[in-house]
């Protein structure tokens, strides 16, 4: 067996599983409480992603950054969170929540609307061109070894940690506090919330901030991986978290994280071990989804839908 | 006056389901609302809470008119609900389900749950326990405990006895008449008017969103035509 093999795609399905988990967190969270399938929201991980880009350059440019090199990474990641999260906010308030009571078609359609509308707003903004990220300029990038096989670089060693620490904090958020039991009880019984005084819209909004807020991470993170972005960078993305959400279970927050490793890890041993497997490692993650449709259709961590009576 | 509803009409799309509708509910008072299935006793709850909102007519709460105005905002003044059906939060804790009820008032001080636990024991016991795992009688409780987290002036109560065994019912309002006496005033809409009139100042009879019959509980429970149509003889 070649270990060095097996660690690298082990390594690198970590490091996508990272990204993917953190578009599906937005996913299965706006799912749970409108019951909307967001699809802007790989739209809104590509702006986040150009936000970083945007921020980088004002900081001078990876070759000399007018602040320490971790330093100006923490400033991309904080403004870019920001920005998308007052973005996610405006898109629910503009193009869902006029269609709260519509039949729920028409928000799936309107998403689709604000998906192009950003795709094609960045395409003529920013160009079709690829932007380069220069991490390596930046931050420098280091390999650590554990023994012979297993190399990590620092990069990815941030993308995993940052991934798995911001879900904890959404964690303990929607786990502890006052308004993470609010988004709960809005996501069981909408009327229900709003008959304890809770401010749905309130919640709602706030549900669209952390969502696309992670988005945005995962879009640095991206970045910081990849050395590039493109505008059209959040459609693949976006229907892989959606299909990470969907695998985990929609719905469930742990389960998007678990779908989104899942999903990453697929996505890398396929390109490292099945046949044509670089080339058409999607064909492999998109064939999990239909796989997981057929054998449990609520994904893994879902639960079954009870008709009420 | 705590509650005052006039003339209020309330639509559902095209359909019109409460025609002017007046009733009030003073300070301290238990007032009951009967009527049939569909004739209009929750809306009249939901247009009391904000839910819906009545196209003519005013609701008004502790002198102020609260037509416009968002549940949160009603709440927020004095008004809590038991809704039908409870409508706990199911895969939430007994806990935290009590703490929604006191959402407003930041989730709930500690005198707040000791008096919903000392009024409900068996909510205590139960705190950590999964509110979709409770039996009947025991949700009642806990949706009882939730809307009085907020310490209401008014509490709102929709068919609190839907679904209980007999003896739970006797023994759920011997707890709303508990509540009462401890100085909220409550309104509670029932099919079931022959325990309902028991405890109550005063009813109203809802037929097909219209109020045909109102007056002092003790009158009411001679009424001939009330007899007739509720309690079957």
């Amino acid at each position: 067996m070649n270990w060095s093999l097996f660690f690298g795609e082990l390594v690198s399905g970590l490091t996508l599983g990272s990204i993917y988990a953190l578009i599906a967190l937005g996913y299965t969270m706006v799912y749970g409480i409108l019951k909307l399938l967001n699809f802007a929201h790989g739209d809104v991980y590509m702006v986040g992603a150009f936000i970083g880009f945007f921020i980088l350059q004002w900081l001078g440019g990876p070759l000399t950054p007018s602040v320490t090199p971790w330093l100006a990474v923490a400033i991309m990641f904080a403004v870019a969170m920001l920005g998308c999260g007052a973005l996610g906010v405006g898109i629910e308030r503009f193009a869902y929540r006029p269609l709260r009571d519509a039949p729920r078609i028409a928000p799936l359609i309107s998403a689709l609307g604000v998906s192009i509308f950003l795709q094609n707003s960045a395409l003529l903004l920013w160009g079709p061109q690829f932007r380069d990220y220069d991490t390596f300029d930046l931050v420098g990038v280091k390999s650590y070894h554990i023994g012979q096989n297993f190399f990590i670089s620092n990069i990815q060693i941030l993308t995993i940690s940052v991934s798995v620490g911001l879900t904890i904090v959404l964690a303990l958020l929607v786990s502890r506090t006052r308004t993470g039991k609010a988004m709960r009880a809005t996501s069981f019984d909408r009327d229900a919330a709003e008959m304890m005084g809770i401010s749905i819209d309130r919640v709602i909004s706030f549900t669209f901030f952390l969502g696309s807020a992670l988005a945005a991470a995962g879009g640095i993170m991206f970045g910081l991986v990849f050395g590039q972005i493109f505008s059209l960078m959040g459609f693949t993305a976006g229907l892989k978290g959606f299909t990470a959400a969907v695998v985990g279970g929609i719905g469930s927050i742990p389960g998007a994280v678990l779908g989104g490793f899942l999903i990453g890890l697929t996505e890398a041993f396929a390109t490292g071990y099945l046949p044509g497997g670089s080339v058409y490692a999607n064909l492999y993650v998109f064939a999990l989804l239909i796989v997981m449709f057929l054998i449990r259709p609520t994904g893994l961590l879902g639960s079954p839908v009870i008709q009420k009576v | 006056m705590l509650l005052r509803l006039e003339n209020v009409d309330t639509y559902y799309g095209q359909i019109h389901i409460l025609q002017d509708v007046s009733l009030e509910v003073n300070d301290g008072e238990l007032v009951c609302l009967l009527g049939g299935n569909a004739s209009g006793k929750s809306t009249t709850l939901k247009t009391i809470i904000g839910i819906v909102r009545p196209r003519r007519g005013a609701v008004r709460f502790d002198g102020e008119e609260v037509n416009d105005r968002p549940p949160s905002y009603r709440i927020g003044r004095g008004m809590a609900i038991v809704p039908e059906n409870r409508r706990l939060f199911a895969p939430m804790t007994v806990k935290e389900n009590l703490e929604m009820g006191a959402y407003l008032h930041g989730g709930g001080a500690q005198e707040d749950f000791e008096r919903v636990y000392s009024l409900f024991p068996l909510l205590y016991e139960r705190r950590k326990q999964l509110a979709g795992t409770l039996s009947g009688g025991e949700q009642q409780m806990a949706a009882m405990g939730r809307a009085l987290m907020s310490r209401p002036k008014l509490l709102l109560m929709d068919e609190p006895s839907m679904g209980l065994a007999p003896i739970l019912v006797e023994r759920n309002f011997e707890i709303i008449k508990e509540v009462h006496e401890s100085g909220v005033a409550i309104l509670v809409v029932e099919q079931n008017a022959n325990v309902s009139l028991s405890i109550a100042d005063r009813g109203y009879v809802l037929q097909t969103g219209r109020i045909v019959l109102s007056g002092a509980a003790s009158s009411l429970i001679k009424d001939e035509d009330l007899r007739k149509a509720y309690l079957g003889r």
